[in-house]
């Protein structure tokens, strides 16, 4: 927690609003951000999608997750009880260079994106062995 | 865990709906983040066909061998959970809740109980009840003399 690797962007200002879709919404996805020996993990709700529908992109060191939704309903269905809303699923993060960029890898299982971002060899805590002369 | 439920065709329930719809990503947000007892997880869309009635929920990183289906009456009950991080993870941030959750939702037409299918799919469940037979619309035929 000491050395917070991870951050978000402007919350609130997320670069893609303006970029709408269809249905004009998008939604934040809830993360778990977890801190592990030699790598970051965040995991990002982000059900009904599939891999080919999911965008990740890593630039000047903002990571940007994008999930495109489709839809699941036909247009014009007869809803008796709409609690929840569908549209992309949207949220950057600030990465700092702790983390090897080149190695990120993700996968998607069950509707969560697991982002695997490997600390960089400077970052990785290490044992000094004192060598007896 | 239900505590006051409010039928979806009863004004209260309409209007939850209606102001949880305005309030658009706020209120996604809500059921999983917070995940406290009494909180109404997963939220759920229903809509329907002439013959079926169909409910939908998200449920991200929650496995099939731990939902539980039941529906007994107008009751349909969402029952499961999701793994815990172990102990000694250490979070940076932490949004999405963990643990057992269980939603009962009052269906607003009749269903045949017999007659339920659930899928999950990429952390989507879908439940087809099929409608009892008493209320599906039914054609009737003309006979010629």
């Amino acid at each position: 927690m000491a050395t917070e690797t991870t951050h978000e962007t402007k919350p609130g200002v997320e670069p893609g609003a303006a970029e709408q879709t269809r249905s004009g919404n998008w939604y934040r996805p809830n993360v778990d951000i977890i801190e592990k020996q030699d790598e970051l993990l965040i995991l990002a709700d982000m059900p009904g999608l599939g891999v080919d529908l999911i965008d990740i992109r890593f630039e000047d060191g903002t990571l940007t997750i994008h999930g495109r939704v489709p839809p699941r309903q036909a247009d014009g269905v007869r809803y008796l009880a709409r609690e929840y809303g569908l549209g992309d699923f949207y949220r950057t993060f600030r990465v700092s260079e702790e983390i090897d960029a080149s190695r990120i890898s993700a996968e998607y299982r069950h509707g969560v994106l697991t982002l695997h971002m490997p600390k960089a060899e400077a970052a990785k805590p290490r044992t000094i062995t004192v060598k007896a002369s | 865990m239900t505590g006051r439920r409010f039928s979806h065709s009863h004004p209260l329930g309409q209007l939850r709906t209606e102001v949880e719809r305005l309030l658009g990503d706020f209120s996604r947000q809500t059921p999983l983040a917070n995940w406290v007892p009494g909180a109404q997880y997963p939220a759920v869309n229903i809509w329907e066909s002439d013959h079926d009635v169909f409910v939908e929920a998200e449920v991200p990183g929650v496995k099939e061998s731990d939902l539980e289906i039941l529906v007994v009456g107008d009751d349909l009950t969402i029952k499961g959970k999701r793994a815990d991080a172990p102990d000694d993870t250490s979070f940076h941030r932490r949004e999405r809740g963990a643990g057992a959750f269980s939603r009962v939702v009052r269906l607003p037409i009749e269903v045949d109980a017999d007659k339920v299918e659930a899928s999950l799919r990429e952390g989507v469940l879908e439940i087809r009840l099929a409608k009892a037979a008493a209320v599906r619309p039914r054609k009737i035929q003309v006979k010629a003399h």
